[in-house]
């Protein structure tokens, strides 16, 4: 039999079989809480993962295609400066615009950390020229030397400086999601296996009486499998509603809000947190199986 | 049917049975008898497979148990209706459910098997305890209820381990004559007792042999039972 027609005739359940096995209740009770924890924490390290692969993607085709050109220069040198730069970046390969920032955008970007009321004027502010490149892209070195000659205040920044590092973190923050699902299903492994063991050892004399009176060791299994894969099901299925709602109440993304509030699932992404269950039900149909057919191996 | 060749049975060091041959003919009756201690239980779950020879060989019904898996040994024990001493019921299950758990385990649509199990139940005289609890069940009850669930499947054999160890001489009596009707109805019978008036009760009524554990070995019991 396949594995999805044992997890059908699982589904489907025997009610003459499963009452053969008597019902544990803490146990039960224990199994199910832990599956929803589980399901709960499993949902949000998924939000983690997704989001900070949002992230990454999102700094990365920001960023890749703009760069700034920083003008620092004395008041009276400044705007001769500024046309030389624009001269060069309008004549080199691969810029697709180059736009001077004017003084209410640079303010902008100043207002965050000095307030509105920055006398922008009267501070020795470098000019900044928004960059942006073509498809091809630009050879940086061979324009940071080109704008060195024409306009020695002049710094080029395409970003990857600090890029780098954080799409790299944002990469690996992603990946440490998907280690921790990894590692929260390894733990309801364990956990199931745990519970699984404890009952068998629990109904020793119920098994025995059961083989006594023909019982093969996949039925005696299947009682137990049962009843644990649809306990971890249900209980992750709750986890992950909970989770989900905990998720969809968090305070939306904004400007301002940055990472945390990007926290979340957008879209279609609202749909994987659905095969948390299920593999929850598979992880403790597997973990199940595995101990209760050893046991059983050992109980001969 | 039941067949023994050169068997032996150790237990911690120590030797239970020693070299046994014998064979249980299909439609025999036979009574185990012995002191407490000298192995009717251990031969009577060597003939079942509960436990497996030390050396030897058993073959239940033309196969030999040593090369059997443990999948073959359950198919095995449903041809072998056995009556434990202490009974060996599921406590949180109904009497009926008892009764009815080899075909339960079978894979048997129980349902379709109502008839019979009420008919079986008749027999034994349960009708009024379908639904009770093992624990509420007196002991003659508890044994003729395991008399049932060991016939349930329809078997070849009944084995059945001090059946009337538990109960008075009335009861006694009473499983013993079902033993016998199902013995008349041709299942191979195996009774492991240590009480000699059952024995004599019984072979007023049938052509019961009686087989006595001795010093690790089994003899053919003399005419002075």
């Amino acid at each position: 039999m396949s594995i999805s027609a044992r997890l059908m005739a699982i589904l489907r359940g025997d009610t003459e079989a499963d009452r053969a096995v008597p019902p544990t209740g803490f146990t039960a009770q224990l199994t199910l809480f832990s599956a929803g924890a589980m399901g709960f924490l499993a949902v949000f390290a998924l939000a983690l993962s997704l989001a900070t692969g949002r992230l990454a993607e999102r700094w990365s085709s920001e960023l890749a295609r703009s760069a700034t050109v920083r003008i620092s220069a004395p008041a009276g040198q400044a705007e001769a400066q500024v046309l030389a730069a624009v001269r060069v970046l309008e004549t080199t390969p691969g810029v697709a615009s180059v736009r001077v920032l004017d003084v209410d955008e640079q303010l902008a970007l100043l207002t965050p950390w000095f307030g509105p009321d920055l006398p922008l004027e009267a501070l020795p502010i470098p000019q900044m020229i928004d960059v942006v490149e073509d498809s091809s892209g630009y050879d940086a070195e061979g324009l940071r030397l080109r704008l060195q000659a024409e306009a020695p205040g002049a710094v080029l920044d395409d970003h990857t400086r600090w890029r780098k590092p954080l799409v790299r973190a944002a990469g690996r923050l992603r990946g440490l999601g998907w280690v921790a699902i990894v590692l929260i299903a390894a733990t309801t492994g364990a956990m199931i296996t745990l519970a699984a063991n404890a009952a068998l050892a629990a109904n020793a004399q119920v098994i025995r009486v059961l083989r006594l009176v023909g019982a093969r060791d996949v039925y005696i299994a299947r009682a137990f499998v049962r009843r644990f894969t649809m306990r971890a099901f249900s209980g992750a299925a709750v986890g992950c509603v909970l989770a989900m709602l905990a998720i969809a109440i968090l305070p939306r993304a904004s400007e301002a809000g940055g990472f945390l509030t990007g926290l979340g699932f957008q879209g279609l992404h609202w749909l994987w947190p659905l095969c948390i269950p299920p593999l929850a039900g598979f992880v403790a149909f597997w973990a199940t199986r595995t101990a209760a057919l050893r046991s059983l191996r050992e109980l001969m | 049917m039941i067949e023994l060749t050169d068997v032996s049975y150790s237990y911690g060091g120590g030797e239970l049975l020693s070299g046994i041959s014998m064979a249980l003919q299909p439609g025999s009756f036979h009574f185990l008898t012995g002191p407490s201690g000298a192995g009717k239980t251990t031969f009577l779950k060597l003939c079942y497979a509960d436990l497996h020879a030390t050396a030897g060989r058993i073959s239940l019904f033309g196969e030999d148990v040593r090369g059997m898996d443990r999948d073959a040994i359950a198919r095995l024990r449903r041809r072998v209706g056995v009556v434990h001493q202490d009974c060996k019921f599921l406590d949180h299950l109904s009497v009926a459910e008892n009764v009815a758990l080899p075909l339960t385990v079978a894979g048997r649509d129980v349902h379709a098997y109502a008839d019979n199990l009420m008919d079986l139940l008749t027999w034994v005289g349960m009708t009024e305890q379908v639904e009770s609890l093992p624990p509420q069940l007196s002991g003659g009850e508890r044994q003729r209820a395991a008399l049932a669930r060991a016939v349930i499947m329809d078997p070849e054999i009944i084995i059945a381990d001090e059946p009337t160890g538990n109960v008075d001489w009335e009861m006694s009596l009473r499983l013993l004559s079902l033993l016998v009707e199902l013995n008349k109805m041709g299942k191979t019978v195996v009774i492991a007792t240590h009480d000699l008036n059952l024995i004599r009760a019984a072979k007023a009524q049938v052509a019961a042999r009686v087989l006595r554990i001795s010093n690790r070995q089994i003899q053919l019991a003399g005419a002075d039972l």
